[in-house]
């Protein structure tokens, strides 16, 4: 699902930490329903560029505009009020609560009940919102295929379950973009198809426009839509995946020659003899 | 930790799973404990009820610094002087104002949120040890604030109160204070309870576990770091009041530095995040003194106490039993007695397959 109207758009944003420069006059714009990655080298900003669209960093220079808005200076909670939620490189679950609370903290703007109204529960509606709030997170748990661990203590998980957490977490918010920092870093084959797929179903099933950082090019080029390369904070290229497997900045600063990188051709030519000895 | 619902016990409804109470069983054996409690002033002497009374209201107040500490993984050490403002504010609406105490009761814990809220604003910047300092600064202001204003507190000369009333029958003697706290207990402890299993109640929990994540799930944290300096001020308040009425006479020297600190004792021992973890560390901290004097009589005229002079020094073996124990606990349980209940509820079911 794709639409022509930009969702979210970045004009000339720089960040600064004293004298190292993350970020030097990025531009990009990200249309609705998109699934947009972004990628490069260690260090090269994709983390400080997803932090600046959550809130986490406000850039120094340049502005950021969702759905038409101009958020740079918002706070992150009330970005996620306006729907933009987001998942974790390094793994930030609440560890001591269930995977259910987990999940339910992710209502939170969504809920209305407060401390006055939950601490009475029965009486004042706070105990039907809940269950009802309840019925939809079951349907993100069995979408993400995690019923088993519903009760389980977030800490206790295992790497890939606690990654699939995360993402039900941030789905929970109902946000209208979804930024994910190195979905798959760190899992096995077998998760990351599950996971590459479950992002593609976020994508076309629930609507959600995506920001993806990962470093698996296999998984990048078979499911965005358009990708953003940075290098040392600068924007160097942005396009259809195959324009920018094509370009030559790209292929310097990140992918590495064509040795490094399986290209269309590179295919042909490993396969063919295989083929000729069978 | 192993689930402590028995085979066979399925949930057929989100309501169902989401009970306080995890089978129907525990909920009915609580309901018989309570109503066994009910019996207490029948069968007990004065002093066993005063202890229980004890209890319960530092129980309420040891909830309270439990929400914040345990939950919300703020720290306090100026608890004792919410309590005591609580216990001063009570008295001086029944006094000056002539609020009758069953509502001057609430009304403190109201007035001590807005006081605790206040102190609370530093939590907004301010964490761990920094934290702690600023709360320290509650403490010794409000002391001070305790000892000089003399038409709040009466001064160092206190401040005499009524008991409580309903309808003109005066609950002044123990036997019949005991309901007036045991029901305070037993609401205060619903409340708690049901805050924690909805939607600011996780927030706090949220807070505490990873502040950086909670902002992005929408979580305003300088909204919630206060709230919850507010909801334990608010515990703390009542469990004063409860107290001022208790004893019908308030003095400005209980509300030491000492005192808050016992109360972070309280809830190391009973499990920090943990609802009755909260009363069973105030009934542990109540009644270690009362087995210290046990022992103490126990041993008199033997060759022990004439050797270490033991009913002259109960007082300080006292002080040093209690460090001992938060010592204790903090290497061989530091998830408290809650915990440790857990784990024998847990050994009882599983026997003798424990594995």
């Amino acid at each position: 699902m794709k639409a022509d109207t930009p969702i979210f758009e970045a004009r000339h944003v720089s960040l600064r930490f004293g004298g190292v420069r993350a970020l030097t006059d990025v531009s990009f714009s990200i249309d609705k329903g998109e699934l947009f990655s972004i990628i490069g080298p260690n260090g090269a900003g994709k983390t400080s560029m997803v932090n600046c669209i959550s809130g986490r960093y406000t850039p120094t220079e340049g502005q950021i505009f969702f759905k038409g808005q101009d958020v740079t200076g918002m706070t992150p909670n009330n970005r996620a009020e306006i729907g933009i939620g987001r998942t974790f490189q390094n793994l930030a679950l609440f560890g001591h609560m269930t995977v259910l609370d987990n999940i339910m903290v992710g209502r939170h703007h969504l809920l209305k009940n407060n401390f006055l109204t939950g601490a009475l529960y029965w009486f004042t509606g706070a105990r039907t919102e809940e269950l009802a709030h309840r019925r939809e997170i079951e349907e993100i748990i069995d979408f993400l295929d995690i019923q088993h661990v519903r009760k389980s203590i977030a800490g206790t998980l295992s790497y890939g379950l606690r990654k699939r957490v995360e993402l039900a977490r941030a789905m929970a918010l109902k946000p209208d973009l979804i930024l994910l920092d190195e979905p798959m870093a760190g899992m096995n084959l077998e998760e990351k198809e599950d996971m590459a797929r479950y992002i593609v179903d976020l994508n076309e099933e629930y609507g959600m426009t995506v920001v993806m950082i990962e470093h698996d090019m296999g998984v990048v080029m078979d499911i965005s839509h358009r990708i953003m390369v940075l290098d040392f904070g600068k924007k160097i290229a942005e396009g259809y995946p195959e324009e920018v497997l094509a370009n030559a900045h790209v292929k310097r600063a990140y992918l590495g020659e064509a040795d490094d990188v399986l290209s269309d051709e590179d295919d042909v030519t490993v396969t063919a003899p295989a083929g000729k000895v069978a | 930790m192993t689930s402590m619902i028995p085979c066979g016990d399925f949930k057929t409804g989100y309501s169902a799973d989401t009970t306080i109470f995890p089978t129907t069983t525990s909920r009915n054996m609580v309901i018989f404990g309570i109503a066994v409690l009910c019996l207490a002033p029948l069968v007990m002497d004065k002093y066993a009820l005063s202890l229980l009374i004890q209890i319960g209201y530092l129980g309420i107040a040891a909830l309270g610094l439990n929400i914040l500490v345990g939950f919300t993984g703020q720290i306090s050490i100026g608890h004792a002087a919410f309590f005591g403002f609580g216990a001063f504010t009570s008295a001086w609406l029944v006094s000056n104002l002539h609020v009758p105490v069953f509502f001057a009761i609430p009304l403190a814990g109201v007035l001590t949120t807005a006081v605790g809220m206040i102190f609370g604003l530093p939590a907004a910047r301010l964490k761990g040890l920094y934290l702690a300092i600023a709360t320290l600064a509650a403490q010794v202001i409000l002391q001070d604030f305790f000892a000089r204003a003399s038409w709040f507190s009466g001064g160092v000369a206190g401040t005499l109160t009524e008991p409580f009333s309903i309808f003109g029958f005066v609950f002044d003697t123990d036997e019949r204070y005991f309901y007036v706290v045991l029901a305070y207990v037993v609401v205060m402890y619903i409340l708690g309870t049901n805050l924690m299993r909805s939607r600011d109640g996780r927030a706090l929990v949220a807070v505490r576990d990873h502040y950086l994540s909670a902002e992005m799930m929408g979580i305003n944290l300088t909204k919630y770091r206060t709230l919850s300096f507010g909801i334990s001020a608010f515990y703390a308040g009542i469990g004063g009041a409860l107290y001022a009425h208790y004893l019908q006479f308030v003095s400005v020297e209980g509300f030491t530095i000492l005192f808050s600190i016992q109360f972070l004792g309280m809830i190391i021992i009973g499990g920090l995040g943990s609802i009755m973890g909260s009363l069973m560390g105030t009934a542990f901290m109540v009644l270690l003194p009362e087995s210290m004097q046990w022992l103490t009589d126990s041993l008199a005229g033997g060759a022990i106490d004439r050797a270490l002079d033991l009913s002259n020094s109960l007082a300080f073996l006292r002080e040093m039993a209690i460090g001992a124990v938060i010592i204790l606990f903090l290497i061989f349980e530091p998830d408290g007695l809650a915990h440790r209940w857990k784990q024998i509820k847990a050994y009882w079911k599983l026997y003798p397959f424990s594995h």
